[in-house]
């Protein structure tokens, strides 16, 4: 149905301000986890302690550094593309995309090496600790599954935005699909720093 | 800009895009089209739900001679709750006629983002279908009622994470669509227009966008939870590894206590849009009315706790959640009192619509007082859990939302299909509809008050009196509703062709021909007056 006179009409602006809102959404969505973290951190603060040193504190932090470095590669990819260089800011994409595999190889090794100490939602192991450690371990898996998924989301859009890119149907001039792109990748970043705090340095 | 002279365009309903026939409906990404097809997907689903109903209806009438067994009671009264509330109010107004009309409204010629908007709707209809799924696959359709509380809908046997991964579904539904109109709000009003100068339908669509954008992820979340708990066991809803069932009433009425005002303020704003029609005058207190709806949001979104006052919440807590609930009365009472206002000295034209809008500000009169009577503590550890609830939500919901959607369906029919309904016809089925509705629920309000609990499949022969008249209550109103149906069903084929303007409104959608043509308008409109600025006409 006339797709063609709907969607000649662009609004860059008004493309910002979805992916805005769009955000608030995914704010809120984590924000509910974090209510129910703050809720049971406050009805089992030892456990918490406790269960929090059980966490690998420097792949935490190396993990920090990864996804902040993967933050500044996005930018850097605006940055050349709003000066015309494509192939830079294909570059950049794709080392963003190659530091947000890194970050799930290393956690993927920090869930494997919780499965082998019996720390995962209803193994044995875990039954027998408190009941704040069994809900620590819950929620860790639950807030850095589901930030996890949001990584492989980011990456796969940062992966269509540069093929797009290759394709020219974005450009230096219409580049706010990248910049939206952009801010997703900011969004899992920023989530990611909150989540540091809160399970790895419990301790 | 008057109607004559765009005929040439052919409407949004002829038009032939890239698509032809079924496809033409179901790849448009025009407003109007998707609109329809909320429009013709939502009527579905409340006919399902009213099945439903009705056959619990049944059920109460022969309570001892148990048609059904209890667990098949337990999952009528949750798919019920499950089909309405988010296959019919949730979506509702906004979605129908807010596709429809926003864009008219303010002098757009689409909705900021027309592709996610027709994605919407597939997210509605995936949504639906996982939820229906769900009730034939797995261990046996859902038996936890329609808020899937903790503990037993993470321990009970039934289908419950299919079904609640239907809702997560219908989720993105309403966020999308929440996205896309505020982004058209802000982004596509016709110059001139300014927030003051917006109709109160936007307002209120405005409103209720922020609602589900804020509001929404937080059950998405809750019930990504339950689902999590039930396959892993993650602990968090579970007291038997630490959890507490109460968190989970928090996070689900943190967002379905501002959800009942996602369903009822659009059906305010349509209220407010069709009084200053019918009564040829300007609204009362516009200002009032436009920021009533935004501390509506507010303030419903600070309440939610009001459904736990017997959970064993802190006496502070329930003290503070009740205070927040009582106040949130006030800007429903101004829109009330400015409505009312709105027909004093208007020159009233009496029309079915206008039939319908006051008697959606009758029931919800009543809806919204028996909710305030639930603020109060002392009471509502007497009326919880009772009919008296089921009443109260009916009336708001049903009486509210419900009779909203079909005065906005009368007032914006000529509008959506070019036709006219036999006005006679209408007036005939609502006299069954507005009967049969408080013979329904009025009872139900009385046997709460007497103490027949909610959710039962039987009751005490004390309470058979007054269950035989709910019942036959129920069967007046679902006359009526297949009377009104059927006629506006008839009408759409072969209603009398009318004019672009039946109801002489002022705002921008009834400025355009009727059906509206494709591009909506062929010159985007300038504003320079509020939206109710009706020509003095003595003596019309």
């Amino acid at each position: 149905m006339n797709a063609q006179s709907h969607e000649a009409h662009h609004d860059a602006f008004g493309a910002k301000f979805g992916m805005w809102l769009f955000l608030v959404t995914e704010i809120n969505l984590f924000g509910g986890l974090f209510i129910a973290y703050s809720y049971m951190r406050h009805k089992y603060p030892t456990e918490f302690h406790h269960a929090g040193a059980e966490l690998n504190a420097t792949l935490g932090v190396t993990n920090t550094i990864v996804l902040l470095t993967s933050s500044l590669t996005v930018v850097l990819a605006i940055l050349a593309l709003q000066e015309g260089k494509k192939v830079v800011a294909q570059s950049f994409l794709y080392a963003t995309i190659g530091l947000a595999m890194v970050f799930l190889v290393i956690k993927a090794f920090e869930w494997t090496a919780k499965f082998h100490h019996g720390l995962y939602p209803g193994a044995p192991h875990l039954a027998l600790q408190p009941h704040g450690e069994q809900v620590f371990f819950g929620l860790y898996f639950t807030m850095t599954g589901l930030h996890g998924i949001h990584v492989i989301v980011g990456l796969s859009v940062l992966a269509v935005v540069a093929r797009m890119i290759g394709a020219g149907k974005i450009t230096r001039e219409r580049n706010i699909t990248l910049d939206n792109a952009g801010l997703y990748w900011h969004l899992v970043d920023i989530i990611w720093i909150f989540l540091l705090p809160l399970f790895y340095l419990a301790a | 800009m008057s109607a004559e002279s765009s005929v040439t365009q052919p409407s949004y309903l002829e038009s032939q895009g890239k698509y032809r026939g079924l496809l033409g409906w179901l790849l448009s990404t025009d407003h109007k089209r998707v609109a329809i097809l909320y429009l013709v997907s939502m009527i579905t689903f409340f006919f399902v739900g009213v099945s439903i109903g009705f056959v619990m209806r049944l059920v109460q009438l022969t309570p001892f001679h148990h048609l059904i067994t209890a667990q098949t009671y337990n999952a009528l009264f949750t798919l019920h709750g499950v089909v309405m509330i988010f296959l019919f109010v949730i979506p509702g107004l906004m979605a129908v006629f807010g596709n429809f009309v926003l864009p008219l409204s303010i002098g757009a010629r689409d909705v900021a983002f027309p592709r996610l908007n027709l994605a919407s709707w597939y997210f509605f209809i995936v949504g639906a279908i996982i939820a229906i799924c769900s009730l034939f696959t797995g261990q046996g359709p859902p038996d936890t009622g329609w808020s899937f509380y903790a503990p037993y809908s993470i321990k009970t046997g039934t289908n419950i994470s299919l079904a609640v991964f239907g809702v997560f579904v219908l989720g993105f539904s309403s966020m999308l669509t929440g996205i896309n109109f505020i982004a058209t709000i802000h982004r596509l009003r016709a110059p001139g227009m300014t927030f003051f100068r917006m109709p109160l339908f936007p307002w209120s669509l405005y409103a209720t966008a922020w609602i589900q954008i804020l509001a929404t992820p937080v059950l998405a979340v809750t019930l990504l939870l339950v689902i999590l708990e039930r396959a892993f066991g993650i602990g968090v809803f579970d007291p038997a590894k630490g959890g507490d069932p109460l968190l989970y009433q928090h996070m689900f009425w943190i967002y379905s206590h501002p959800a009942v005002y996602i369903m009822i303020l659009p059906a305010m704003g349509a209220i407010s849009e069709i009084l200053p029609t019918f009564a040829q005058r300007t609204i009362f207190g516009y200002k009032a009315i436009a920021l009533s709806s935004l501390s509506i949001a507010i303030f419903g979104s600070l309440v939610w706790a009001h459904h736990m006052f017997t959970s064993g919440m802190s006496d502070f807590a329930n003290l503070v959640f009740a205070l927040l609930t009582m106040m949130v009365a006030v800007p429903s009472a101004i829109k009330v009192f400015n409505w009312v206002a709105t027909l004093y000295k208007g020159s009233i034209d009496f029309q079915p619509p206008l039939l319908f809008a006051l008697s959606f500000i009758f029931l919800f009169s009543i809806g919204g007082m028996t909710g305030v009577w639930q603020g109060a503590l002392s009471v509502d550890v007497h009326l919880h859990d009772t009919y008296f609830i089921v009443g109260h939500f009916h009336y708001v919901m049903f009486g509210g939302t419900g009779f909203g959607f079909f005065a906005a369906l009368l007032y914006w029919f000529p509008k959506m299909f070019g036709r006219m309904y036999p006005k006679r016809a209408i007036y005939v089925a609502w006299f069954p509809m507005f009967i049969g509705f408080n013979l329904l629920y009025f009872t139900m309000l009385v046997l709460g008050m007497q103490g027949m609990p909610r959710r039962y499949y039987t009751h005490l022969p004390v309470y058979h009196t007054a269950h035989v008249v709910a019942t036959v209550g129920s069967w007046l109103l679902v006359g009526g509703l297949l009377h009104f149906f059927g006629t506006l069903g008839y009408a759409v084929f072969r209603g009398k062709k009318t004019v672009g303007n039946p109801w002489h409104g002022v705002t921008l959608e009834w400025q355009i021909p009727s059906p509206p043509p494709v591009e909506n308008f062929e010159e985007i409109p300038t504003v320079t007056t509020g939206p109710y600025h009706f020509p003095e006409v003595a003596g019309t």
